[in-house]
């Protein structure tokens, strides 16, 4: 982390402090929807990173345009107008990727996260900052849904990345293992229950550790005194 | 036409002083004062409206005839798996017929048959279809059948059955899709065209029984739907 500040905190906050899911529990609907496989959570990371950047950059540039009364349904206009040309776009100029990705397009319009960071940060911020903000959100979010589509995927097939090579292409057919083989199932992880319960382990993984990090600062803090006193 | 050097002069005078106003009035500061009045947030919203409707509009003009192609592509990959490609000549996009089929339950009142030729004569057709009663929706499917009424291939285009389980209807997922080759209305009784569980020929899957019941429903009002015009259909 050799960010200069304000990036360092941004980078920071998007992908762990103040991570959509973890930090802000946003954006659950498409995250519990699509995380089944590990790849449905790349494919929906990805197209969730590129709209999030070109949101919160046009939001940015038009910051000063835009009068707090009627903020929000400016940036529910912007945020559709966009999704709707990106998936127009892909249709006609990314057919094969379309018919991969384009159920999550779609489902990106409801994505309360984007509307969140163009409230929060965007609508405030300079452009650059606010780019670095979305690609940084974005990142974090599609870390969630891949941690959460791989430990779903293992636990109800005993695969990881099935399916990856259309997606992605041959090229990334390495991605593709069977973690367990000969393994008879787990159906309930791969139904939206099992997206909750993986989704709260997760959670509490990540509180964990959180509390790990904050048990280690104090000692140092409350030691320093006592040296200081000898 | 030759353009008098003063009136270019004159309009080059009139672009700076534009571009001096919008530079102007875009001025943090002057959108600062301007935010709260009324008439700017009208106007603003207005024109955000405007701007966003025209993009998408020219977008969505610019690219319909790409997207129609592309889905033209789709249709003739998807005929493709249906229907061998040695057992025809002519294009099949091109060669169809429209066959009423309101009476099948299989989603449309009307279907549209794809002939598949070989020197003039049909070979085979191949028709799209629906199983409006899936466990979570339609499932849609595209069925190649000779001129018998053999079955050459079925594949399911699009559904929204449980991943994981009902999922297996996908020929990516299992080959049980795979077992309706060669079946026909002759060589299996009606009581045979259903699911293992009903007394019938064909798997279902452990832990979803309605997905290829229904499947394998549909595929059979499908086959009744080809007889009835099968006449029709190979001596067009």
């Amino acid at each position: 982390m050799f960010l200069p500040e304000p990036y360092r905190k941004i980078a920071l906050d998007g992908i762990w402090n103040n991570n959509i899911v973890f930090g802000q529990n946003l954006a659950l609907c498409p995250l519990l929807a699509v995380t089944g496989t590990a790849t449905n959570g790349l494919g929906m990371g990805l197209a969730t990173l590129v709209v999030i950047i070109a949101s919160n950059g046009l939001i940015s540039v038009t910051r000063h345009l835009i009068p707090n009364e009627i903020r929000i349904p400016i940036f529910v206009l912007l945020i559709a107008a966009l999704v709707t040309l990106v998936d127009i776009l892909m249709n006609a100029w990314a057919h094969e990727l379309y018919k991969v990705l384009g159920l999550f397009i779609a489902l990106i319009v409801t994505n309360c996260a984007l509307l969140g960071r163009a409230e929060a940060f965007a609508s405030k911020q300079p452009v650059r900052h606010a780019l670095w903000d979305g690609l940084m959100m974005g990142l974090g979010f599609a870390l969630v849904l891949v941690a959460l589509g791989a430990a779903r995927e293992i636990s109800a097939s005993g695969t990881l990345f099935a399916n990856a090579s259309l997606l992605l292409g041959e090229s990334f057919s390495f991605l593709e293992v069977t973690v367990i083989p000969d393994y008879k199932g787990f159906l309930l992880m791969a139904l939206p229950p099992g997206g909750f319960i993986m989704l709260a382990f997760l959670i509490v993984g990540k509180r964990l550790i959180d509390q790990k990090l904050a048990e280690r600062k104090v000692p140092v803090a409350v030691l320093t005194p006592v040296n200081a006193e000898e | 036409m030759k353009i008098d050097p003063a009136t270019v002069e004159h309009w080059k005078k009139q672009a700076a002083i534009y571009k001096e106003f919008v530079i102007n009035w875009l001025e943090p500061a002057n959108l600062e004062r301007l935010r709260p009045l009324l008439e700017f947030q009208t106007g603003i919203l207005a024109g955000f409206a405007l701007i966003a409707s025209v993009l998408l509009g020219v977008t969505n003009c610019s690219t319909e005839g790409t997207i129609q192609r592309r889905l033209q592509e789709d249709l003739q990959n998807s005929l493709a798996e249906v229907v061998p490609a040695d057992l025809y000549d002519n294009d099949l996009l091109q060669d169809t017929l429209t066959i009423p089929s309101a009476n099948y339950n299989i989603g449309t009142n009307e279907t549209t048959v794809y002939i598949a030729k070989k020197f003039g004569k049909v070979t085979a057709v191949s028709f799209k279809f629906t199983a409006p009663d899936g466990y979570s929706g339609a499932i849609n499917m595209i069925m190649g059948v000779d001129r018998d009424g053999n079955i050459l291939g079925v594949r399911v285009l699009s559904h929204k059955e449980t991943p994981g389980l009902g999922d297996k209807i996908e020929v990516a997922k299992s080959n049980w899709i795979l077992s309706f080759v060669g079946r026909s209305l002759d060589n299996l009784t009606p009581t045979q065209w259903a699911v293992k569980k009903d007394g019938g020929e064909f798997d279902q899957f452990a832990g979803a029984t309605i997905t290829p019941r229904k499947s394998v429903q549909a595929i059979y009002r499908g086959l009744q739907l080809f007889k009835e015009h099968q006449a029709q259909l190979i001596n067009p």
